[in-house]
């Protein structure tokens, strides 16, 4: 992308600078001037002055800003990577100084609700697809800009960090979106596949943090990888059915965002899900296992968004519905496994 | 007949260019000559780009539209057709073979051939295209209409011999124009127009022009199915109206080339257009839910296309004004809800009727229309851009927290305007959606359409587990609803109906403020007026039933779309 105006190059914009945040924009900084967005204004100054973020090495040549506008005055491309709690938030914070000629690629995987004023997930108990709302959803639905893509797949910031080789999935209704991302984030050790099914491979990364807290909970109680094999197959079925029903096409959950990611976080014991799996098979409760996690575990706003979903819809997905009741309904963690057991898949695939 | 006092402005609109000059569309009869070689030229451009310049696959493509265009003459000819149609696609044929044959030739001869084959054809397709409008014309049909039209009502209205030399009634009395009007007389004067209303009658294409010159506008050109050409007088009108002309038998690729770059060059011009997004009339009666955006696309290309020449004022800008045009009655509607049925019963080809034919028929209903009542309201909606934002009284588009944003930003990319088609077909989705949006917005509910959608609710919860097709063909005899329950659903969904109008989701007739058993006692007999067999009756008792459930269906599916249904 050396085509930019000579005079006056335009920074590739980062807004979060969590873990995978940073991780991105040092591997956009190779390639392009990169600017981040922090809301705090000591994790800019600590940027700036020591190119680190909470810890977190970054490349030299990164500008930080608290700043929106600067930096959608200096960016055509914005990357936001921003936990999905506060991403409606950050994006409303963003929306006043974005135009419809940015270009917007999200990597947060999370549901937001569209409930009306006063409204909460507790008062309304069942809710339709029309009420949830995709984090592309949500860029569409507070901003004016059109061309908006996502980022997802099995990406573990700490592996990337390393510089370990591994593929993402850019995924946007725009060639030109998927085309960009590629330019920008292609490397040696980095490969960029591209997807026009962005709802598809939005749902898929989130339905997988369901399963990977039934991995850390399998886990947990000690049972071993023939477990995982049968929890992960019957897993990618739930998460095509609700995929489908979310509206995301079966071919995404078979891809790298679905089945790859799917089979890297249940296999991960650092992720935030399974641990929360992992120490409610060892008997802690969710209140405090939530006290000790200072990031929250995505996966579980997701069980109780899932739920009230299948509420609406024609629709059973049993590894969700039992891990709700596990979570919010005091239902022993073995008595769901034994329902899980006796459950009647009977059909080994019946999607295809 | 009290509701038909009902309050609304009856402007009198003064033309909006006092000099026919300087309308585009006069502009471009005037030079039709060399606009007619423009598109042919265009379009060839485009076809040979699309085929990606390979002699081969240009070649295939035109065996296809060969093969078509021959089983088109054969099976399926019309009146309009030229005489020289099957003469000139033996040529086209034969040229074909003499190319293919000649094994001598060097490839880029080939292309060479081909190309002059394909500009054959774009330019015979571009020259059926364009329209024939001539001021002259224009002037005489619109006087004609308007004269004639409120000749007929002051008969009908005012009784006595003197009664046709009145001047009490004029068609604005049986046709009220809503909405956003001054805004389109505005826009019309800086920028272009592209008029999308909705389609459930071919009486539509008239009504459309009338209304067009009643707002004081220029005419609009707009493409006309080539059947209601069949029909000398309504050529004569259309022609008049600036219609060009569009042939839906005609689905090959160098044909659907030709018609867009025509509509887009038009634009470009300057040239008010009128597309029926909807492509076809309704067939089921519902608001057209999925659009046919072919048509749509040339406006965003349109668009586009000023950006890169440099165009970024005003005068390029390209405005989308959705237009509902709601009836009591459609003539068709009989004929098109069997339509409907038949298709969604899965058959998926059928063939183009064209029950509208009838001179005898049309002019029974145009007396029928005028002697009785039965209003026709056309609501105008707010305009947007092509990406389907609102604009301003100066035409700047507005975001949903009405801060000025520049159309041209939509299309650009690493600071440049850039033509992307796959963008483009996308940004034509999403205007479709929004027009979509707009005509649930800005359709007015109307007595006839609440009672026709309240008896078919009814009647279906009575028939719970019948589909669709099995409560259709219940005996109509055995429908029967009482009447107070009748007026309490009524209630319900009309309670329901200002909810949304509340929230600016619908609109509704002024005469829905009337007391309930006045709104039910007009609105049955309103619906569907003029069919031999009424869709909605009343036996002795008061008690409602139908004489036709298809009927009943057809104008029931009006409210479909809103969440009505969920109140059974």
């Amino acid at each position: 992308m050396d085509s930019k105006n000579s005079t006056k190059p335009k920074c590739i914009g980062v807004i979060g600078v969590g873990s995978f945040g940073t991780v991105i924009a040092n591997i956009l900084a190779a390639k392009n001037p990169v600017m981040v967005y922090a809301r705090k204004q000591e994790v800019v100054d600590e940027i700036n002055a020591t190119h680190t973020a909470q810890g977190r090495a970054m490349n030299e040549e990164i500008i930080a800003s608290s700043d929106p506008e600067k930096l959608c005055q200096s960016c055509d491309v914005l990357f936001f990577m921003v936990p999905s709690s506060g991403f409606q938030n950050v994006v409303r914070i963003f929306s006043p100084f974005l135009f419809p000629y940015h270009l917007i690629i999200h990597g947060t995987k999370g549901l937001c609700l569209n409930l009306k004023e006063g409204e909460t997930l507790e008062t309304v108990k069942k809710i339709k697809r029309s009420q949830i709302l995709t984090m592309s959803e949500v860029i569409l639905q507070e901003t004016v800009a059109v061309r908006v893509g996502c980022l997802a797949g099995p990406n573990l910031s700490k592996e990337l960090a390393q510089g370990q080789p591994a593929a993402t999935v850019i995924a946007s209704k725009y060639n030109e979106v998927i085309l960009e991302g590629q330019s920008l984030l292609r490397s040696e050790k980095f490969q960029v596949y591209g997807n026009s099914d962005i709802i598809g491979v939005e749902i898929s990364g989130v339905l997988k943090n369901i399963i990977a807290i039934a991995a850390g909970a399998l886990a947990g109680l000690g049972l071993g990888e023939n477990a995982k094999g049968l929890l992960i197959s019957r897993g990618m079925v739930e998460m095509i059915h609700l995929g489908n029903a979310l509206g995301g096409s079966i071919k995404s959950v078979m891809g790298l965002a679905g089945i790859g990611d799917l089979v890297t976080t249940c296999n991960s014991v650092h992720s935030r899900n399974y641990t929360v799996g992992y120490r409610l098979a060892k008997g802690d409760t969710l209140e405090t296992i939530l006290e000790d996690m200072d990031e929250v575990a995505e996966g579980i706003n997701t069980v109780r968004i899932i739920k009230a979903f299948l509420e609406t819809a024609d629709l059973r997905a049993p590894i969700t519905e039992n891990l709700y009741r596990v979570l919010f309904e005091d239902l022993e963690i073995e008595e769901a496994l034994q329902f899980l057991m006796k459950y009647p898949f009977n059909v080994d695939v019946d999607f295809v | 007949m009290s509701y038909l006092e009902e309050k609304y402005i009856k402007h009198k609109y003064e033309p909006i260019h006092p000099s026919k000059d300087e309308w585009p569309v006069v502009k471009l009869a005037r030079e039709r000559k060399e606009f007619v070689k423009k598109v042919a030229d265009l379009s060839e451009d485009r076809i040979l780009n699309l085929t990606g310049n390979n002699p081969d696959i240009l070649k295939e493509e035109l065996e296809t539209t060969l093969y078509r265009e021959k089983l088109r003459i054969k099976q399926n000819p019309w009146v309009v057709d030229p005489d020289d149609d099957s003469s000139f696609w033996s040529g086209v044929k034969s040229a074909l073979v003499q190319t293919s044959t000649e094994n001598s030739k060097s490839k880029s001869k080939k292309l060479q051939a081909y190309k002059e084959i394909l500009n054959s054809i774009t330019a015979r397709y571009a020259e059926e295209i364009a329209s024939n409008f001539k001021t002259t014309h224009y002037k005489f049909t619109r006087s004609v209409v308007t004269y004639g039209f409120s000749r007929l009502l002051n008969a009908a209205r005012v009784k006595g011999f003197k009664s046709i030399f009145s001047n009490q009634y004029t068609l604005q009395d049986k046709i009220q124009i809503t909405g956003q009007t001054d805004q389109l007389r505005d826009l019309a004067t800086k920028g272009t127009v592209v008029m999308v209303p909705t389609h459930f009658s071919n009486l539509d294409s008239i009504l459309i022009g009338w209304v067009i010159s009643v707002l004081g506008l220029p005419p609009f050109i707009y493409g006309a199915g080539l059947n209601l050409f069949n029909i000398s007088i309504f050529a004569y009108f259309m022609n008049s109206l600036g219609a060009y002309k569009v042939d839906r038998r005609k689905k090959n690729l160098m044909y659907l080339e030709t018609l867009k770059t025509y509509s887009k060059e038009a634009i470009q011009f300057g040239c008010h257009s009128l597309f029926f997004p909807g492509g076809t009339r309704s067939r089921s009666g519902m608001i057209e839910s999925k659009l046919k955006l072919g048509l749509l696309s040339t406006a965003i290309e349109a668009q586009r296309a000023n950006f890169e020449n440099g165009v970024n004022d005003i005068s390029g800008k390209i405005f989308i004004v959705p237009v509902t045009i709601n009836y009591h009655f459609v003539l068709e509607a009989p004929s098109l809800i069997r339509d409907h049925l038949s298709i969604t019963g899965q058959e998926r080809y059928y063939k183009e009727n064209d029950e509208f034919s009838n001179s005898y028929k049309i002019s029974k209903f145009l007396i029928k229309f005028f002697t009785k009542g039965s209003d026709i309201s056309v609501s105008v909606g707010k305009a947007m851009d092509v990406l389907g934002n609102y604009v301003d009284a100066e035409g700047r588009s507005l975001d949903k927290n009405n801060r000025v944003i520049n159309t041209r930003d939509y299309f650009i990319s690493d600071g440049k305007v850039s033509v992307d088609s796959q963008r483009e077909e996308e940004y034509t989705n999403m205007l479709g959606k929004r027009i979509v949006e707009e005509f649930h917005k800005i359709n007015r509910v109307f007595n006839s359409h609440l009672v026709a959608f309240v008896a078919f609710e009814m009647i279906k919860k009575q028939n719970r587990k019948l589909d669709l097709f099995d409560l259709l063909r219940l005996p109509e005899e055995d429908i029967s609803i009482s009447y107070d329950e009748f007026e309490e659903n009524c209630q319900l969904v009309l309670d329901k109906i200002k909810e949304l109008k509340s929230q600016g989701l619908i609109n509704t007739a002024p005469h829905l403020s009337l007391d309930l058993a006045e709104i039910i006692r007009l609105g049955i007999e309103n619906v569907g007026m003029y069919h031999a067999k009424r869709p909605i009756v009343q036996d002795k008792n008061g008690d409602i039933g139908t004489e036709d459930m298809s009927l009943l269906y057809f104008y029931h599916n009006r409210l479909t779309g809103y969440g009505l249904e969920k109140l059974y």
